[in-house]
C-alpha cells in the first residue's frame, strides 16, 4: 500500500482542523519500515485525535494509542471492532477500520484475512480484532472463538472495561462476581470469565491477561501478538482498560486503578506455544522485535 | 487449489477463458443437461470466477452449499470455508466481499432468520454478494417445504431481491445477478431466491453452456466504496466523527444513505431487464381478464391451472414477478391491461406478494384483487387450489 494513506482532499485543506493535519501529516506510518515502530515515537506522532468521543481520560483511548504505535506494518493493516465504547475511537484514526455488527467483529475478520491471503499472496497484510468484553466475551464469544478453533491468523484484542459500558453500565460476562451493576442489581451471580484461559485452551498461540498501565509492555505484547498471528496463528490480548465513569473514578484516576489491578485481579498472565516462542526468537535475531 | 495469481487477461486462474456476461448467457451455444437446482447452481457459480465462499449446512439446500466446496477443490473458487453458524458466514461473507471479493454463500429459511442482522448490514456497506435463498418453512411444526415466508422479512433489508421458477432460470439469474449487483452504480447485494425442495431436489432438463467458459473477474476498484484492503486510502464511510452522536448529524447521514441504498436498487432497473430478458414474464391468453400475479414455483402451478381453465373455454394469463426488489410495477400494471380478476397464489400464509401487489396497484387498476390460493408451506401448490379459486370468484357457488 502507499505510505499516503490518509490524504486530505487539497481543496479541503485549508478548512481542516489542525489536528486532522497532523493526523496526516505526523502519523508514524512508514517512517520506521525495517525498524520496529513503537511508543517511543508518541510524542512527536499523531496516531488518534484528541478530539474523540471517549469520556476524557478514557483508558480505552491511552490503550488504543498505544495499540497503533505497536502495528508491524499500519499501512497493511486493517482493524475490525465491535459495537460498542471501542467503536467511538475508530473515526479518529488514519487507518482502514471495519465496524460491522455488535459481536461479528472475528467472524468478519476471519473473511477480511481469508480474502487478503487469496488476492495478495505476496504481500503480509495483517487483521487485527479490537473490541470490548461485552462483543467479545458474551454476545461474540462464539465467534471468537471459532476464529481460535479454525487457526485463523488474526489478532484479538478485548479491551475488558468488565461492564457494558456504552449502554450504559450493564453486567457483563468479565464483571467480577458480586459487583452490582445494571442489570445485576443483587451483584453479579458468576465469576470473571477467564478469556485469556479459554484463548490458550481453543487454540491461540499468544494470549495475554494484562492492564493497560505500562505503555512499553502493552506496545510489546502487541506487536508479538500481531507477528505470531501473521506466521502462525491466532492470538489473544485481553487488556484491562478500566471504565472509569462507571466505577465512579475522575478523569485522572485511570492509571491508578490499572495500577492497583495489576498487583491483583490482572496480575500478568502470559501463554506462549512452543512454535510461538521459536519464532518469536527469530524475530528478536532478525531485530523484527 | 487455484492461485489467483495464474489469472491472465484471457484466462481466470482455473484456465477457463473469459467472456463477457451477453457472450455466457446469450451467445454461447448451450448444451442440454438433467440436473437439479443443487447441481445446476455449483455449474453457475463455476462459471462465474468466484473469490470467496462461505458454507453451513441446512436442508433443504446444504448439497449446494457442499457442491461449491467441491469446486473449490477442483480449483475453481478461490477460498471456501465452513463457518461457525449463519450469523457466523453471513459476517463472513460480509468480510470476504469488503475486502474486494466476488462471494457467494447459501441458506435456507432458518438459517436466514438467524442471520438476519447481516442482511441490513450488506446492503448498508454496499457490497456486492449474492445470497442463494432456497426458501424453506420456518414456523413450528418442522417442514423442508417452502412457505417462504424468510422471503417477506428480507423485503425491507435494502437488497435486491430476485425469485427464479425453476432450474433454468436458477442457473441464468445467479449468474446475471452477480453482474447486477457489481455494476458501479448499483452496488448492493443480491438474494436470489428459489422455492427449496421443488428447485433444489428436482431434477429437470436444463441448457447449459460449455464449462471451459467463465465471467470476468469482479474488479473490486470499481467499488464507490474503497475496498478494505489498504491498498487505497480509507474511505469516509463511518470516518466522520461518528455520526450518532450528533442527532441532526446521524438523521442527515443515515437517512440519506437508506435512500440512496434504495435508489441504487432502483438503478439495477436497466441492467436486470436485460439481462432476465424483463422483469415480468407473461405467458397464456394476452386478452384474457383473467390474470395470476406469481413468482417461484407458484408461477408453475399457475401455468398448469392456466392450461386446464383453457380447457374449459377460460382465458387466463400468468404474469410472473422474476425481480421483487425492485418491484417491477409498470411491466404489471401494463401486463394487467384489460383484466378483470386478479388472483396472487403464494406459498406463505401472510401473503406478502398480495400486500406488494395491492400496494403496486393502488389507484391503478379497476380489477378486483384477490389474495389467494395460500397453500402455507409443507405441500406443492395444486393446480385445482387456483381453479377453485377462480371459479368461486366468477361462478360463485358453484366451485370448480
Ligand atoms: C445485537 C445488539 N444487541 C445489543 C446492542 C446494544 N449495544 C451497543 S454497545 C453495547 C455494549 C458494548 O459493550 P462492550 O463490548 O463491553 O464495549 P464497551 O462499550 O464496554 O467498550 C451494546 C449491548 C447492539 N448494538 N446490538
Ligand atoms: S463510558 Fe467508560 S469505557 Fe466508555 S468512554 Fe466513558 S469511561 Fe471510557
Amino acid at each position: 500500500m502507499a505510505i499516503d494513506i490518509y490524504k486530505i482532499n487539497p481543496e479541503f485543506r485549508d478548512i481542516m482542523p489542525q489536528e486532522i493535519i497532523d493526523l496526516e501529516e505526523k502519523a508514524t506510518w512508514a517512517q520506521n519500515q525495517d525498524k520496529p515502530r513503537g511508543i517511543k515515537e508518541l510524542p512527536q506522532s499523531k496516531e488518534l485525535l484528541e478530539e474523540h468521543s471517549l469520556c476524557a481520560g478514557c483508558p480505552e483511548a491511552a490503550a488504543l494509542r498505544y495499540v497503533l504505535s505497536a502495528l508491524p506494518k499500519p499501512e497493511e493493516t486493517i482493524i475490525v471492532n465491535s459495537t460498542g465504547c471501542t467503536s467511538l475511537m475508530f473515526p479518529h484514526i488514519a487507518l482502514h477500520t471495519v465496524h460491522s455488527l455488535f459481536g461479528n467483529q472475528n467472524a468478519v475478520a476471519t473473511g477480511i484475512k481469508r480474502v487478503l491471503d487469496w488476492r495478495f499472496p505476496d504481500t503480509e497484510k495483517d487483521v487485527v480484532v479490537l473490541a470490548g468484553d461485552g462483543a467479545t466475551v458474551d454476545i461474540g464469544l462464539d465467534y471468537t472463538l471459532q476464529s481460535f478453533f479454525r487457526q485463523e491468523n488474526i489478532t484479538t484484542i478485548c479491551f475488558d472495561n468488565e461492564v457494558y459500558a456504552n449502554t450504559g453500565g450493564q453486567e457483563s460476562g468479565a464483571t467480577p462476581k458480586g459487583q452490582v451493576f445494571k442489570m445485576a442489581p443483587t451483584g453479579k451471580k458468576f465469576d470473571k470469565v477467564p478469556m485469556w484461559k479459554l484463548a490458550t485452551t481453543s487454540g491461540c498461540h499468544y494470549s495475554i491477561n494484562m492492564t493497560a498501565s505500562a505503555p512499553k509492555a502493552v506496545a510489546k505484547a502487541v506487536r508479538e501478538a500481531i507477528l505470531v498471528a501473521r506466521e502462525i496463528g491466532p492470538t489473544f490480548l485481553n487488556i484491562y482498560t478500566p471504565c472509569i465513569l462507571e466505577i465512579g473514578l475522575s478523569a485522572n484516576e485511570g492509571l491508578g486503578e490499572m495500577k492497583e489491578q495489576d498487583k491483583d485481579r490482572f496480575e500478568s498472565y502470559k501463554y506462549i506455544s512452543p512454535e510461538a516462542e521459536e519464532f518469536l526468537a527469530k524475530c528478536k535475531e532478525e531485530g523484527r522485535l | 487449489m487455484s492461485k489467483i495469481t495464474d489469472m491472465t487477461d484471457t484466462h481466470n486462474w482455473s484456465g477457463q477463458r473469459l467472456v463477457t456476461a451477453d457472450e455466457l448467457l446469450f451467445e454461447a451455444p448451450r448444451e442440454k443437461h438433467f440436473m437439479t437446482g443443487s447441481e445446476v447452481l455449483k455449474e453457475a457459480v463455476k462459471r462465474c470466477t468466484v473469490d470467496a465462499s462461505v458454507s453451513y449446512p441446512i436442508t433443504p439446500q446444504s448439497e449446494a452449499a457442499h457442491l461449491i466446496g467441491e469446486l473449490w477443490a477442483e480449483g475453481y473458487v478461490g477460498t471456501y470455508f465452513r463457518g461457525e453458524n449463519e450469523f457466523g458466514v453471513m459476517s463472513e461473507v460480509a468480510g470476504c466481499a469488503m475486502a474486494g471479493a466476488r462471494t457467494i454463500t447459501t441458506t435456507s429459511g432458518p438459517g436466514t432468520l438467524r442471520a438476519m442482522e447481516n442482511f441490513a448490514q450488506w446492503s448498508g456497506t454496499r457490497i456486492p454478494c449474492q445470497l442463494i435463498l432456497m426458501a424453506r418453512g420456518i414456523n413450528s411444526p418442522l417442514t423442508i417445504q417452502p412457505d417462504n415466508l424468510e422471503v417477506s422479512y428480507m423485503l425491507e433489508t435494502g437488497c435486491q431481491i430476485w425469485y427464479a421458477e425453476n432450474v433454468q432460470e436458477l442457473f441464468d439469474m445467479s449468474i446475471a445477478a452477480f453482474v447486477v449487483a457489481e455494476k458501479p452504480d448499483v452496488h448492493v447485494p443480491i438474494i436470489t431466491v428459489v422455492d427449496g425442495f421443488f428447485v433444489s431436489h428436482t431434477r429437470e432438463a436444463v441448457m447449459l453452456p460449455a464449462d471451459d467458459i467463465a465471467l470476468f473477474p469482479y474488479e473490486p476498484y470499481k467499488s464507490p466504496l474503497p475496498p478494505i484492503d489498504s491498498e487505497t486510502p480509507p474511505g469516509r464511510f463511518l470516518r466522520d466523527p461518528f455520526v450518532m452522536k450528533s442527532n441532526y448529524i446521524s438523521y442527515a447521514t443515515h437517512a440519506s444513505w437508506q435512500f440512496e441504498i434504495r435508489s441504487a436498487v432502483e438503478r439495477s432497473r436497466p441492467y436486470a431487464e436485460h439481462f432476465l430478458d424483463g422483469l415480468v414474464h407473461t405467458t397464456g391468453s394476452e386478452d384474457a381478464e383473467i390474470a395470476f400475479v406469481t413468482c417461484g414455483t407458484a408461477s408453475h402451478q399457475a401455468k398448469e391451472a392456466e392450461r386446464e381453465l383453457m380447457k374449459l373455454g377460460i382465458k387466463s394469463k400468468v404474469i410472473k414477478l422474476r425481480t421483487i426488489r425492485p418491484f417491477p410495477e409498470e411491466e404489471l400494471i401494463t401486463a394487467l391491461e384489460g383484466v378483470k380478476h386478479i388472483f396472487v397464489p403464494e406459498f406463505n400464509v401472510v401473503g406478502w406478494l398480495e400486500k406488494e401487489v395491492k400496494k403496486a396497484l393502488y389507484k391503478k387498476t379497476e380489477a378486483d384483487i384477490v389474495g389467494g390460493p395460500r397453500v402455507a408451506g409443507g405441500m406443492s401448490m395444486p393446480a385445482e387450489a387456483i381453479i377453485k379459486e377462480v371459479m368461486e370468484k366468477i361462478n360463485p357457488g358453484k366451485g370448480a
